[in-house]
């Protein structure tokens, strides 16, 4: 368990790092570990780094990824990723051993996790929670869920908390239970202290209508495009109740009742 | 030999460096100046400011195309009197020089926004942008007709004693005719060009990829177009132009000056290398001392026939 301090973010740039693992997890998923001593000693829970593309792709813009694991004794901080287009595709082909640039820890996290929260996380959703559980270590209950048992694709090793008590759901029923998050959320809703959630949209805007005005407070980390990470460009806005905020700053992390997914 | 002399005088605003930061991708300046040297950059001009704060456009907000970027952030600001009290004071003392970027929702907008800046300590000079592509009040309504060109920066002009730049649209038929226009109302140098207007459709969920269906498109694959406009411009005007769209290197930048800008301005360049001004102002100077020139400005124009701007 890790000493966590939410302290403003930290002004870095971006910084040439060792890719320590790569590891394609499942078809089409990948995991990038990096040496960053700046990341590892400063990152908390829901906060993310802009990975830079490898010089000879420069006219690619940084992709953002939320933090999956962090070593503050190795040094080392991960991320999972779908390879979804031309940028992950490129990391997805990044050698152990190489330097890419990373530049973070950025934006704005989760809050502490009560004992007892829920955690609920949709396919690749799955990465910034798993941070949250490792670092926090009180004992919590994920559900995880998927269309199909190929995208419930965490490497089972950091699944594997003492702490984490594993809810697996697919909407095919390959793997787990068969259905939805919103399936199983009833049930263990009211008794949760703290709900904190990452996924698609409709399973953000579903957990939101389930957690209605009687639940518990819940956080939601979302995802948008973005292009320069840090809080400058505005291009990563989502509708919130205050009028648009940036997902890069403000965010990616908000309160459940903050964000609007009426669209 | 000696060292290049890099300084130049943008319409009455003397520069340490040739190399700007754009309005629009660098935001107000403070997010990346806490982060990056800043003494490459002879000024920065900060994001589009109105009288009322907008709200700006629906996401998503951007989408990448090869070698580009298109966006339609909708000149989302806080309004005058936050950027006053909230912006202003934050840039202090961190900006190298200071231009403020002015839209409206009409000519009387425009002309408050400018009368309010000119008296505010720490602004350097002012851009009025005509040519925002995601806007049609606020931009580019104003940019592609040469007659509301003339009347919005007479507007501005009347309100203000800085020094004044117009940004101009690359949507239209003949920029010089804008160009000419905007010299004739008064403006002290010409910033081009905007992005040029575009969209992307997500062939999966069968709708335009960006929240407000057009967008602009800047990044790399917009340099040609650019200098070519920077070329014709420099023909029709006798007042400096400060040449941007596309520049991520000195080998760009170079381009622009050769081609009659006196200065530049990086924008989309700072998403894939936040450091890229320290980048281009280290290449200008090593490319002057390569071909033993003791001045950027002698590069000015020197491309198009006629020879350099300094003769003319």
């Amino acid at each position: 368990m890790l000493s966590l301090s939410r302290s403003e973010t930290s002004y870095n740039k971006p910084e040439s790092c060792r890719v320590t693992i790569k590891q394609i997890v499942a078809p089409n998923y990948c995991r990038l570990t990096f040496k960053s001593p700046v990341v590892a000693g400063a990152a908390y829970p829901g906060q993310f780094v802009m990975v830079y593309m490898p010089r000879e792709h420069k006219y690619l813009l940084p992709r953002p990824f939320s933090i999956f694991r962090l070593n503050r004794v190795r040094e080392e901080v991960s991320i999972l990723f779908e390879v979804k287009g031309k940028g992950t595709e490129l990391l997805a082909h990044t050698k152990r051993g190489s330097q890419l640039r990373i530049m973070g820890p950025l934006g704005t996290g989760f809050p502490a996790l009560p004992e007892g929260s829920l955690l609920v996380a949709g396919g690749i959703g799955i990465a910034p929670l798993v941070f949250l559980a490792a670092a926090e270590g009180k004992p919590c209950t994920l559900i995880y869920g998927a269309r199909t048992a190929s995208q419930l694709i965490c490497p089972p090793d950091d699944l594997t908390l003492p702490n984490l008590t594993i809810l697996e759901v697919t909407e095919d029923g390959s793997k787990g239970a068969k259905g939805s998050v919103s399936d199983l959320l009833p049930g263990l809703v009211s008794g949760a202290p703290a709900l904190f959630a990452c996924g698609p949209r409709q399973m953000l805007r579903a957990v939101k209508a389930l957690c209605g005005h009687s639940g518990p407070p819940a956080w939601f980390s979302m995802e948008e495009r973005m292009a320069c990470g840090i809080g400058a460009c505005l291009g990563c806005a989502v509708q919130t109740k205050t009028g648009y905020r940036r997902v890069c700053r403000d965010g990616p992390v908000f309160s459940a009742g903050e964000v609007f997914f009426d669209d | 030999m000696i060292k290049p002399d890099l300084t130049v005088n943008l319409g009455g605003i003397e520069l340490a460096s040739p190399v700007l930061a754009a309005s629009g991708p660098f935001g107000y300046g403070y997010e990346y100046l806490k982060r990056i040297d800043c003494s490459a950059l002879g000024a920065i001009i900060v994001k589009g400011v109105s009288a009322r704060p907008w709200a700006g456009n629906p996401p998503p907000r951007l989408a990448e195309t090869a070698s580009g970027l298109l966006n339609s952030i909708g000149l989302q600001n806080p309004g005058l009197e936050q950027f006053e009290k909230e912006v202003m004071p934050r840039l202090k003392g961190m900006a190298p020089r200071l231009i403020v970027n002015i839209v409206g929702c009409d000519i009387g907008e425009y002309a408050e926004v400018a009368g309010r800046l000119d008296g505010m300590e720490g602004i350097d000079g002012l851009e009025v942008n005509i040519s925002c592509p995601n806007l049609r009040a606020g931009g580019i309504a104003f940019g592609t007709d040469p007659a509301e060109t003339f009347n919005v920066v007479s507007a501005v002009r009347r309100q203000t004693s800085l020094p004044l730049l117009v940004k101009l649209s690359p949507n239209v038929s003949d920029i010089t005719v804008i160009a000419r226009a905007a010299e004739e109302a008064g403006a002290d140098g010409l910033s081009l060009i905007n992005t040029l207007s575009g969209m992307l459709i997500d062939i999966e969920t069968k709708k335009p990829l960006l929240g407000n269906t057009f967008g602009g498109l800047s990044g790399p694959a917009l340099l040609p177009v650019a200098l070519k406009m920077v070329w014709q411009t420099a023909e029709a005007v006798n007042i400096p132009l400060l040449g941007m769209g596309g520049i991520t290197s000195a080998e760009d930048a170079i381009q622009f000056m050769m081609a009659g800008a006196r200065a530049v301005a990086l924008g989309t360049a700072f998403f894939y290398e936040p450091e890229v001004a320290e980048q281009v102002a280290e290449g200008l100077r090593g490319y002057l001392e390569k071909h033993e020139i003791d001045a950027i400005g002698k590069l000015e124009g020197i491309a198009r026939k006629g020879g350099p701007a300094d003769a003319r």
